[in-house]
């Protein structure tokens, strides 16, 4: 699909993410990281034509809690801008829309956790369906053990081959300055069996932003610009009994859509919180051992909820940045169990 | 660095929702130690029933009445419960297919132990002494070996007293931590002085603080003492009053500039009958005694402040 204009990702910044930062606002954990991402693209506060932030008020505990970290971004006087109550990959999703159609040339994107302050565990069931699933208070790592078991169940994988998945991802997360686990660490004992320690994500507090472009303006502002090829979200119904947990056909529709499958990839960022979706995913979206799966470590190298989409987007546009990729997809999930796709497809222009 | 400060906050929310037929059959046929599922126009039976048919959008409303026992179709061992899930000891969350529906309805299982429990092994429906008409009527399941019982059959959904609602209430902790500017202002506070932060760019001060500057979008760092004296910008007679607020009605609750701040805040005005307080009045704040905060503030005496000195703060 052409789309009415080329926009391109072209700054990225994100926080070195932390368990706690109860010692920060949430918009001071934030300005460092917008500061970083405007100063990329050479925009000054206020300056970009569109501003949109995903957070969410269960884990602040606090109503309208994005309007506090508003004071961060140069809002007033009033600037064009919107918030999802969402993962920033969707809040991603609606700049790239509102650029699309030519009301903007700029936009900043920015999402934000502190998941210390609550219990997220607690918190997660209140997204639950509230007649039958939220009443039993299922965590998030109760409902992604069931996934993991069916998986487990269907041959498709086993305990070993998902502790292999975490070394692999936290060995890769080496080289990433920003995660909070950097190396192996021991599998440890069940969290909610069959998933250990080692395969559920740390969560983390952590704040991410990135700088949209359109055009001639993304060229100018960036070597080699991260042009979105397509984008795209779709979801599976809410009731986990309706679903075939072992597949995300929401996944794969939202990959189609976003014309991934056009052509391959060499990179893919997915948004796999537990090593078993990792599985799901790479089934889902037609990953080949010949590509390069979450490079950053992803999010079980670090899980700054909210952020965590947005991230996967910032890390695999870097990589297109750097030349270390031509072709990238990038993932976000939200829900329990995959029940929310977003799939991107980056590209850089040919060197 | 000053000591940074946390609490506690809870947030309680008792949700109260209304059912639709289908939810008020399914909820209600619980309470009478019966499980209804729906059945799809092409024929499925789903458990627990939706509205709607998830995969055409099909308004579905021919209720049948499924088995209480079942099949589990997949699990993952609970190790330590928390509050308010349905067992305290721990147990297997399952998916289990019951007897005649084509879909999964998740649930606890009573069970001894991890290698006491595996797909596709046989349960029953362990019900509530109490039941109200919620998801919890179900205590949990527990092994049982039988034989499947037979298909759905068809089940008018009609009961007696109807549940048309549920209630689920809902609690979170949190513990609010109001990062370095707040808390540098509320130790200044508890000293009986007011900080407030000024923005490098434009060098307005801002009372209270929040650490960044809502014009500029950057950081604020310079600590500047305010008042304590200060003008009422504008204000209120408040003369209904909140339930558990202390203050006696009427009382006039204020915008006050403080000297020196670029931002009013808010505060309560005694010591002035309500219908003399007036824009430009000088106030000062009153304390009491271990208080975090003003308790209200008091008029001064001294000649009202000019208009063109406040109107930039109204």
């Amino acid at each position: 699909m052409r789309y009415a204009r080329d926009v391109a990702i072209v700054a990225f910044a994100q926080t070195a993410h932390r368990r706690s930062s109860q010692d920060v606002s949430e918009t001071e954990m934030l300005l460092p990281v917008l500061r970083e991402v405007l100063d990329r693209a050479g925009l000054a506060p206020g300056e970009p034509g569109f501003t949109c932030s995903g957070s969410s008020d269960y884990l602040a505990g606090r109503p309208f809690s994005f309007t506090m970290t508003l004071d961060g971004v140069g809002a007033w006087p009033p600037v064009a801008e919107s918030h999802v109550e969402m993962d920033g990959a969707w809040a991603l999703h609606e700049a790239w829309v509102e650029l699309l159609t030519g009301a903007a040339d700029t936009a900043l994107v920015y999402a934000y956790g502190k998941s210390s302050a609550g219990d997220l565990g607690a918190v997660l069931t209140r997204q639950l369906d509230p007649y039958y699933t939220a009443p039993l208070w299922p965590g998030p790592v109760d409902l992604a053990a069931l996934q993991a078991q069916a998986l487990i169940d269907a041959g498709e994988t086993d305990e070993q081959a998902l502790a292999d998945i975490a070394a692999r991802s936290r060995t890769a997360a080496r080289a990433n300055p920003h995660a909070r686990l950097r190396g192996p660490v021991p599998m440890g004992d069940h969290v909610a069996g069959p998933l250990r320690t080692g395969d559920c994500p740390p969560v983390s507090d952590g704040a991410a932003a990135l700088v949209l472009a359109a055009g001639d303006t993304a060229r100018r502002m960036c070597e080699r610009p991260a042009w979105i090829r397509g984008m795209d979200h779709r979801t599976d119904p809410q009731g986990l009994g309706l679903r075939d947990l072992t597949d995300a056909p929401s996944a794969r529709l939202a990959a189609e859509h976003a014309g991934a499958f056009d052509a391959p990839v060499d990179t893919a960022e997915i948004h796999a919180p537990f090593t078993a979706q990792e599985v799901i995913l790479r089934k889902a979206l037609r990953l080949g051992d010949d590509v390069s799966v979450n490079p950053s470590g992803g999010a079980l190298a670090a899980d700054p909820v909210m952020a965590t989409g947005l991230i996967r987007f910032g890390e695999a546009a870097v990589r297109v940045h750097r030349g270390e990729s031509d072709r990238a997809l990038a993932h976000a999930t939200s829900g329990p169990c995959l029940q929310q796709n977003l799939v991107g497809v980056l590209e850089g222009e040919s060197r | 660095m000053s000591e940074i400060l946390t609490a506690p906050l809870v947030v309680e929310f008792p949700f109260t929702r209304s059912l639709g037929p289908v939810q008020s059959a399914f909820l209600t046929g619980l309470r009478e130690r019966v499980v209804l599922g729906v059945r799809t126009t092409d024929g499925r039976v789903l458990v627990p029933p939706v509205e709607y048919d998830p995969r055409t959008a099909d308004e579905i409303r021919e209720l049948v009445e499924v088995g209480a026992t079942g099949t589990v179709t997949t699990w993952a061992w609970n190790p330590a419960p928390r509050p308010r899930q349905p067992l305290a000891t721990p147990f297997a969350w399952v998916l289990v297919t019951l007897d005649g529906a084509d879909t999964a309805l998740l649930h606890a299982l009573d069970a001894p132990g991890p290698d006491a429990v595996r797909t596709g092994m046989r349960v029953r429906v362990r019900w509530a002494a109490e039941r109200t008409g919620a998801i919890t009527d179900i205590a949990c399941f527990e092994p049982h070996e039988s034989g499947g019982a037979g298909p759905a059959t068809p089940h008018t959904g009609v009961f007696a007293d109807p549940v048309t609602g549920i209630t689920t209430p809902a609690r979170l902790d949190y513990t609010y931590a109001p990062g370095r500017a707040q808390s540098r202002h509320l130790a200044a506070l508890a000293r009986h002085t007011t900080i407030g932060e000024r923005c490098p760019a434009c060098r307005r001060v801002y009372v209270p603080p929040r650490g960044a500057c809502p014009t500029c979008g950057v950081a604020t760092g310079e600590q500047v003492e305010v008042g304590p004296r200060g003008t009422v910008t504008t204000y209120c007679v408040v003369n209904i009053k909140a339930r558990n607020a202390a203050i006696d009605v009427p009382y006039v609750y204020a915008h006050i500039a403080l000297d020196g701040a670029d931002l009013a805040l808010h505060g309560r005005i005694a010591g002035i009958p309500c219908d003399q307080v007036r824009m430009g009045l000088r106030v000062e704040p009153v304390w009491t005694e271990g208080a975090r905060h003003p308790d209200h503030y008091r008029p001064t005496g001294e000649p009202d402040a000019a208009y063109d000195t406040y109107k930039e703060l109204l």
